[in-house]
């Protein structure tokens, strides 16, 4: 029996996570201390503020049950401030170093087209919100979008990282490519 | 070749709202309050000359705050810095935008500079939040063009009776509304005194059409829990931090508590030796002249 995907829930917009997960199949747990990852089959980290967010993950002794997680391999997908906690300044899940808020303050936040590796279909219309992008990475992780030349999105073995909110647009492509199979109840077919 | 950026649309202004969920604002009036809240865990500020108290103490004309002291905070912090506009003064909201804060309160706490009109806030790149203390009153600002609704409580009392009242009214006429045919509906959106097509909306969706946040008399970590367990999706806390005895630990608390709103063991010690909440008012002593969340229409 496959666990569910867990949401960090210290802070952000994991409820939207949430709905936008349940509307595929995929079933979720929302995360505020180390007990809630007892059985994840995948961890999700949410936009929000990434400082509150990062104090709330040392408040409740989450870095390292979540670097365990990635560890073992379980799959851990990053949005937005998401990303700034996966860099290697926090959390070292993704061999990176990011800038926040890289756009400006919210009157510079745009949505805009971009076109994701490896992903079916038409592109994704990322929000990008106060957005943080990544200023430089290891040789282990790939790039999977860029804008403008800036990088917004990357993968390091189970981990993947983006700087806009496909939550926002109700578009779960990345999240289904990012998670794999996690939080599908076991024994529906799912193709 | 740079890619088309659409700059400040309805759901970019919308989304910040969204990524303030579960998070706590706090009202600060200078640079080192404003850092206090930040390492306090605050998810974003609200440069303000006064706080409510002060302002309900001192009296006389309270205005948009010296655009001196909101730069001096926006250097100071990396966390989203919000300030207040007096309702209908879209001058004050220029000014603000100008400064790029990250949200502008058109706010009741403040005195009102048109008692007829609110801001259009359509007009503006930047996102606005108004105060509601009903679903009408949410739908006009809605309407308007505001990207995220408050309930107004009573600012400046330390006294959650408002805060709770607007709420539970906002989701009571919500609910009322789920209820409804296509011909009650009409009527309801008369009654409300709100736009037909939004008042639709919300009837099927269940939920206002942006997020829902809660000010007005949080002082203590168990009123933040409260309004978080009554359906706020973030909570802003004015003078209830910085009046408070011990402003520090007390907005760690509150984050703590809002974060964990339905576990009472953690709010609980999250209550511990906090010292005096805010010198609070009782709402109901309050004449009716006094009462800010009157203003606005």
């Amino acid at each position: 029996m496959q666990g569910p995907v867990g949401l960090l829930a210290l802070q952000g917009d994991f409820a939207l996570h949430a709905q936008l997960l349940a509307d595929v199949g995929v079933d979720t747990v929302e995360v505020r201390c180390a007990d809630d990852l007892t059985g994840v089959s995948g961890l999700l980290l949410p936009g929000g503020e990434s400082t509150t967010i990062a104090m709330g993950i040392e408040r409740e002794n989450l870095k390292k049950p979540i670097r365990d997680l990635a560890a073992a391999g379980i799959p851990i997908f990053g949005t937005c401030a998401g990303m700034v906690l996966m860099s290697s300044s926090h959390l070292g899940l993704i061999d990176m170093e990011v800038e926040r808020n890289a756009f400006g303050r919210q009157i510079h936040s745009f949505e805009a087209d971009l076109d994701i590796e490896g992903l079916d279909g038409a592109g994704v219309r990322g929000l990008f919100i106060r957005a943080p992008i990544v200023a430089s990475v290891g040789p282990a992780v790939s790039v999977l979008a860029e804008i403008d030349g800036s990088i917004v999105g990357v993968k390091q073995g189970n981990c993947t990282a983006i700087s806009f909110h496909p939550e926002l647009v109700g578009d779960p492509r990345l999240h289904l490519q990012a998670l794999g199979r996690a939080g599908v109840p076991s024994g529906e077919s799912g193709t | 070749m740079m890619s088309m950026h659409d700059e400040s649309t309805f759901r970019v202004k919308v989304g910040l709202a969204e990524m303030l969920s579960g998070g706590v604002i706090m009202d600060v009036i200078d640079a080192e309050q404003a850092k206090i809240a930040e390492e306090a865990g605050a998810c974003a500020v609200m440069a303000l000359e006064r706080v409510p108290s002060d302002i309900r103490r001192d009296g006389g004309v309270a205005r948009m705050s010296d655009p001196l002291m909101i730069r001096e905070i926006q250097a100071t912090v990396s966390i989203p810095v919000m300030a207040k506009a007096r309702i209908g003064h879209f001058a004050e909201a220029q000014i603000l935008e100008s400064l790029e804060v990250d949200f502008i309160d058109e706010s009741e706490v403040l005195t009102p500079a048109d008692e007829a009109h609110h801001i259009d806030k359509w007009a503006f790149k930047s996102p606005f939040v108004c105060g509601a203390t009903n679903l009408g009153e949410a739908l006009r600002r809605v309407g308007e063009g505001a990207s995220m609704i408050r309930s107004k409580g009573e600012a400046g009392t330390g006294d959650i009776v408002e805060a709770v009242r607007h709420l539970r009214t906002i989701f009571g006429e919500i609910r009322r509304l789920g209820t409804l045919d296509e011909m009650e509906l009409a009527v309801a959106a008369k009654n409300l005194q709100a736009p037909a097509d939004l008042v639709r909306q919300v009837a099927k969706e269940g939920r206002l059409p942006v997020p829902l946040f809660c000010a007005g008399g949080i002082a203590t970590p168990a009123d933040a829990s409260l309004v978080m367990q009554l359906g706020a999706q973030a909570v802003f806390v004015g003078s209830g931090i910085f009046k408070s005895s011990d402003p520090a630990p007390r907005a760690r608390a509150i984050v703590e508590a809002t974060t964990n709103f339905r576990d009472a063991a953690k709010v609980c010690a999250a209550s511990e030796g906090l010292g005096a909440a805010m010198n609070s008012i009782e709402t109901s002593k309050l004449p009716e002249g006094e009462l800010l969340s009157q203003r606005g229409w």
